[in-house]
């Protein structure tokens, strides 16, 4: 297929949201999802011949780059509105579009009693289109457009059930706690341009090494900043707070934005960036460091939640914690592979967990769930492959991301990454497991009504969970370790990280130096890594065997364990109180200063004045009451105290 | 037949200012003649004299010629601003039908003042000397204060304007005193020759009376574009003023008076850059800040939308702090936009309040995105535009002055303005809560969309989106625009 043909990928969603969003309430509902679906499925053949005809080229040929339109044509500024196809934008492309796709058929039957049912398709089409574009982009203001349009795309979307409060405050909290992130990413941006003079990758990234000094202050002023904008999109410490209240939207939502695409979208771009922050060791020790503690800290929270989306919401802050580990040791490709594997097996959990919730009449408290498995064989059998994978279980997808992670930080980064990795991938296996346990095993839990509706999903939902399954089973075999090219991914992937050569060896080892730990730079030794790899499986085994102790065999267990710690029980069930604390610390000091702002300045107006403090005057004489009441000459001796500072600052300077 | 005026003095010069106050003369006579009940008629006269006079503007583009003893330029900068001026006011004659049919207070003088204070826009846009641009911040002040006290028999309306009077001429007073001590001081009032006294071409000026006169004139033009601390007057004119006259007031005027701190800042005190670099950064900082947080308590939405005005000052003065032509031209396209968006924005308050400022409330905006969905999406694209979303003029706009900003070697203006912006969302963000994710408490009534003010929204959405994905013209305008000062 002609690579010409790239800009339709993310246009065809476009054109969708389009249609669906202008017949809203009048288009029946058999074309609003033929519109939807069909116009994400003809987004995915495209991308998959795109994809081909990538593979068919040359190996360090594989770029392909797509001029839209002239956006900003400003002398110092010239911005294209340019697609760019390489290797690593088109594995972005084909998970978008491909479990986008699957998402959007699944959509089809959760979402069947919904009133709103073209809003919805609407809204996804758009979101697709956002994210198409974000990774497509070919240079930062693109992206940096996709990047605001998947915010506000998932915005609409966490709020898409209006009428419940907590989803519009959920919707509205993304969608600021994403602002504070861009504003960081904002002004990388405009470091970027005040550097370089242009915002292209090509150039950027090209010129980067002879621009920058390795290890410089620009070099790592500019990838901490785009790393704060990565932690709000992808809910990394400090900013993870919006991800588990966004769970608050549809299921599929979840499934599609809140794990499988849009906050993996802070990775992408450190992915993208990799030479600047390969010229920035520091900035790549912080990104490291904050990722594996998102990882470990996540994970302790998801251990005792008892609504079931809100365990996979932690889990995914903690999964992409280890994505950002595999960045900050500089195993770029590594992190890309457990996106891409995550995007399978948590799409996969969130959409089975939509059809546990879907069975039960929307039931999410696992407390009133359990012994499932019978009634919901499809949805079972597909969970626990899912389950198996994020657990890191031989030979399941997850196993070998996870894996190669956790090798890459033990190699490049030190022990105690690698330490703080495998405590997580302990805690993942237990709670996934937790959950696993408690909502298909054990003793029947439900309500009665729960228990009348009873019904395995329909075929539109279980087919997606079925192919899903499928991917988490073998979505890791095309990177295998140890065997001589095993590792397709890599290779596909080598020519977009071979410029990391350029910047020198510091690259691969930047992180490991700055950490001082020489001794990691260890040459590649297989038998260390096998060591490892069997450390790890029987780290996850044994979360597995304790979870099922707990909530198996001796289901009291749990009840006594919370009793008798009392104190790290209740830290962790109101998750470590940082939402408290944010609220306290930042949100009412500013609506204090807001409110303060105007009420001792000029909210007496308010009550006073301009609702009419003359009213039961004459008019004349409340004019000059008006005259008297002190705020007109409070206002004109403020202007006199602003002029006297101005004045003393020129005369005393 | 020949005029007897000075040899530079061409008519041709002021053209399009001369056929605005003849409109505005001419409707003060219609008046006379026109029957009780036909008033309305004036505004078609209104905008008859606006289009023809938007033509004669768009012929003068490109040229530059100075005139009446140098006190007067036409140049590309006053070409432009004229016709933001004559389209904002052209946006507020329509969107003020169907409220002065509404409030039953069709008069002819509305639309004659409109037409004077836009002459007097036009004049602090050409004005190349201190005594122009005070006559122009006359004419245009006076009318103001008249037109926000309107609706007379409204109380609010009244004390609105009896407060922008009392200060309005409090600040005229100060920046009149400015003009005096600059003028002792340099012995002129033209900007070039002050410039170039304060360059020390010339006889060495007395620094201190330039320094008192500059700090003056500064507050005085401060005061204009409501600036913090000189803004106390915006919410509360803002708020009381009719709507239609709200929305004049934060389009046009605000961009005149930017227009004259364009020129007094770039040409006369442009060699002193160095000393209100650092005030007008500081001033820059607190107008946002103040602006943005303040917003945060209103739960009035003219009153929220004056807060964000005086936000936005915040933002355009940081392309005045860069200087230069990159500084000017972002400052520049940055007011086209803001004008775009929040005619818009306006345009759908004056729609939605209904009479005795009924309406006005955020509360009366819940549910309103389901019950009218067109109404909806395009405040939705307003208010995005206002906070800096793309592909938004917003957006472009926001990234060209803190871009600007970075460049000129003031990153702390661009980190301040990005924090603020993002501070802004939470305030945009809530209406679009609120009109999306709640229920309305009482039933809403059907809304027809009138013709006229089908007109106005579907400029403002064209002037919001349009420059967002293509900005390359508008962007042209601004920088030839800003180029024309300096030759």
């Amino acid at each position: 297929m002609s690579l010409q043909l790239l800009w339709l990928v993310p246009i065809l969603p476009l054109l969708g949201a389009l249609l669906n969003g202008l017949g809203a309430g009048r288009l029946p509902r058999k074309v609003v999802s033929a519109i939807g679906v069909g116009s994400v499925g003809a987004a995915l053949v495209i991308a998959l011949g795109c994809f081909a005809t990538l593979l068919g080229m040359p190996g360090e040929e594989r770029f392909f780059a797509q001029t839209l339109f002239s956006w900003i044509d400003s002398g110092d500024l010239s911005v294209a509105v340019r697609l760019g196809l390489d290797p690593l934008s088109a594995v972005m492309m084909l998970v978008v579009t491909g479990v986008g796709f699957l998402i959007h058929v699944y959509s089809t039957g959760y979402m069947n009693h919904e009133k709103d049912y073209g809003r919805y398709f609407s809204y996804l089409n758009l979101f697709t289109f956002c994210m198409l574009m974000l990774v497509l982009a070919d240079n930062f203001l693109v992206m940096f457009f996709g990047w605001e349009g998947v915010g506000l795309c998932s915005y609409l979307l966490i709020g898409f059930w209006y009428t419940k409060p907590s989803a519009a405050e959920a919707g509205k909290k993304a969608f600021i706690v994403n602002r504070i992130g861009d504003w960081g990413f904002l002004i990388g941006i405009f470091l970027l341009f005040v550097t370089f003079g242009s915002l292209d990758f090509g150039r950027v990234f090209t010129e980067a090494p002879s621009i920058l000094p390795l290890g410089g202050g620009m070099a790592t002023a500019i990838a901490l900043f785009l790393f704060v904008g990565a932690t709000g999109k992808s809910a990394q410490i400090p900013l993870y707070t919006w991800l588990p209240d966004a769970m608050e939207g549809p299921t599929p939502v979840s499934a599609l934005i809140h794990a499988a695409t849009m906050v993996t979208a802070g990775v992408y771009m450190i992915a993208r960036c990799h030479v600047l922050y390969a010229l920035a060791p520091t900035a790549l020790l912080v990104v490291a460091v904050v990722g594996a503690a998102t990882a470990v800290y996540a994970a302790t929270i998801g251990l005792v939640q008892k609504d079931i989306k809100r365990v996979l919401a932690y889990s995914t802050v903690s999964q992409l914690g280890y994505m950002f580990l595999a960045m900050g040791v500089s195993a770029f490709a590594a992190g890309i592979f457990h996106l891409m594997t995550h995007a399978f097996f948590k799409a996969l959990l969130f959409l089975g967990a939509g059809s546990v919730i879907h069975a039960l009449s929307g039931e999410q408290d696992m407390d009133r769930m359990g012994g499932l498995k019978k009634h919901l064989p499809r949805t079972h059998a597909t969970m626990l492959i899912a389950t198996l994978a994020i657990a890191g279980i031989f030979p399941f997808a997850g196993f070998f991301s996870k894996d190669e992670i956790l090798w890459k930080a033990f190699s490049n980064g030190g022990p105690i990454l690698w330490a703080a990795g495998v405590i997580g991938a302990f805690l993942t296996a237990f709670y996934m497991f937790r959950l696993y346990f408690m909502t298909f095993h054990g003793s029947e839990r439900l309500t009665p009504e729960a228990k009348g509706h009873l019904h395995e999903s329909p075929n539109s939902m279980t087919i997606p969970l079925m192919l899903l399954a499928v991917l988490s089973l073998i979505g890791g075999l095309i990177q295998v370790p140890l065997l001589q090219g095993g590792q397709r991914l890599d290779a596909f992937l080598e020519p977009v990280f071979a410029d990391l050569a350029r910047v020198g060896g510091a690259a691969a080892h930047g992180a490991a130096a700055a950490a001082g730990h020489g001794a990691a730079h260890a040459a590649h030794d297989p038998g260390q890594e096998i060591a490892l790899m069997l450390v790890s499986l029987a780290i996850a085994l044994a979360g597995i065997y304790v979870a099922h102790r707990f909530y198996v065999k001796d289901p009291q267990a749990p009840h006594r364990l919370a009793a008798r710690a009392r104190g790290w029980y209740d830290l962790l069930w109101n998750k470590y109180w940082v939402d408290e604390i944010y609220d306290a610390r930042i949100v009412q000091p500013i609506v204090r200063l807001s409110n303060r702002l105007w009420k001792d300045v000029d909210a007496a107006v308010v009550d006073g004045a301009v609702n009419g403090i003359g009213r039961k005057i004459e008019q004349g004489a409340g004019w000059l009451r008006l005259a008297q009441t002190g705020y007109v000459q409070l206002y004109a001796l403020i202007l006199t105290v602003g002029l006297v500072v101005v004045f003393g600052y020129l005369a005393l300077r | 037949m020949t005029f007897p005026f000075p040899v530079d003095a061409s008519l041709s010069l002021i053209e399009p200012l001369l056929i605005v106050c003849g409109v505005g003369i001419l409707l003060l006579l219609l008046d006379l003649v026109l029957p009780h009940g036909q008033k309305h008629l004036t505004a078609w006269v209104a905008l008859g004299g606006l289009g023809w006079a938007l033509i004669r503007t768009l012929a003068q583009w490109g040229l530059s010629e100075r005139g009446y003893a140098g006190m007067v330029s036409l140049d590309n900068l006053s070409t432009l601003f004229n016709v933001v001026f004559l389209c904002s006011t052209a946006i507020v004659v329509l969107l003020s039908m169907a409220f002065l049919k509404r409030e039953e207070v069709e008069h002819a003088e509305y639309h004659a003042l409109l037409l004077f204070a836009t002459s007097g826009m036009m004049m602090l846009a050409s004005g190349l000397d201190l005594i122009t641009l005070f006559l122009g911040i006359e004419v245009l002040s006076i009318s103001l204060y008249i037109l926000a006290g309107y609706r007379r028999n409204s109380d609010a309306s009244n004390e609105a304007a009896m407060k922008y009077f009392l200060l309005g001429a409090f600040a005229s007073g100060i920046l009149l005193y400015g003009i005096a001590l600059v003028y002792g001081a340099t012995g002129t009032t033209s900007l070039h020759r002050i410039g170039e006294a304060i360059a020390g071409v010339g006889a060495p000026v007395p620094e201190g009376l330039i320094y008192a006169g500059m700090s003056l004139i500064l507050v005085g033009l401060a005061f204009k574009v409501a600036a913090v601390p000189f803004h106390m007057w915006t919410p509360d004119v803002y708020q009381g003023a009719p709507t239609p006259i709200t929305a004049f007031l934060s389009a046009g005027p605000k961009a005149a008076a930017f227009a004259a701190f364009l020129r007094v800042f770039f040409i006369a005190f442009g060699p002193a850059q160095a000393e209100w670099d650092m005030v007008l950064g500081v001033i820059a900082v607190l107008t946002m800040t103040v602006g943005n947080i303040a917003a945060i308590a209103q739960t009035n939405v003219k009153r929220m939308l004056a807060y964000s005005s005086i936000a936005h000052s915040g933002y355009v003065l940081i392309g005045l702090v860069s200087g230069g032509l990159v500084g000017g031209t972002g400052a520049v396209f940055y007011l086209m936009a803001y004008v775009a968006m929040n005619l818009g924005a306006f345009g759908i308050v004056v729609l939605l309040e209904s009479k005795a400022d009924r309406g006005e409330e955020l509360k009366d905006y819940a549910g309103i995105g389901f019950k009218y969905p067109l109404i909806g999406a395009l405040l939705s694209l307003f208010m995005l535009s206002l906070s800096g979303i793309p592909p938004t003029v917003g957006f472009v706009g926001k990234l060209y002055l803190f871009g600007t900003a970075v460049q000129t070697g003031h990153v702390w203006l661009a980190v301040f303005g990005v924090l603020n912006s993002a501070i802004s969302v939470f305030y945009y963000l809530r209406l679009l809560v609120l009109m999306y994710m709640r229920e309305s408490q009482e039933t809403l009534p059907a809304i027809r969309i009138p013709l006229a003010m089908a007109v106005v929204l579907t400029v403002a959405a064209v002037g919001t989106l349009w420059p967002g994905l293509f900005p390359n013209t508008w962007f042209h305008a601004a920088q030839e625009s800003v180029r024309s000062i300096f030759s």
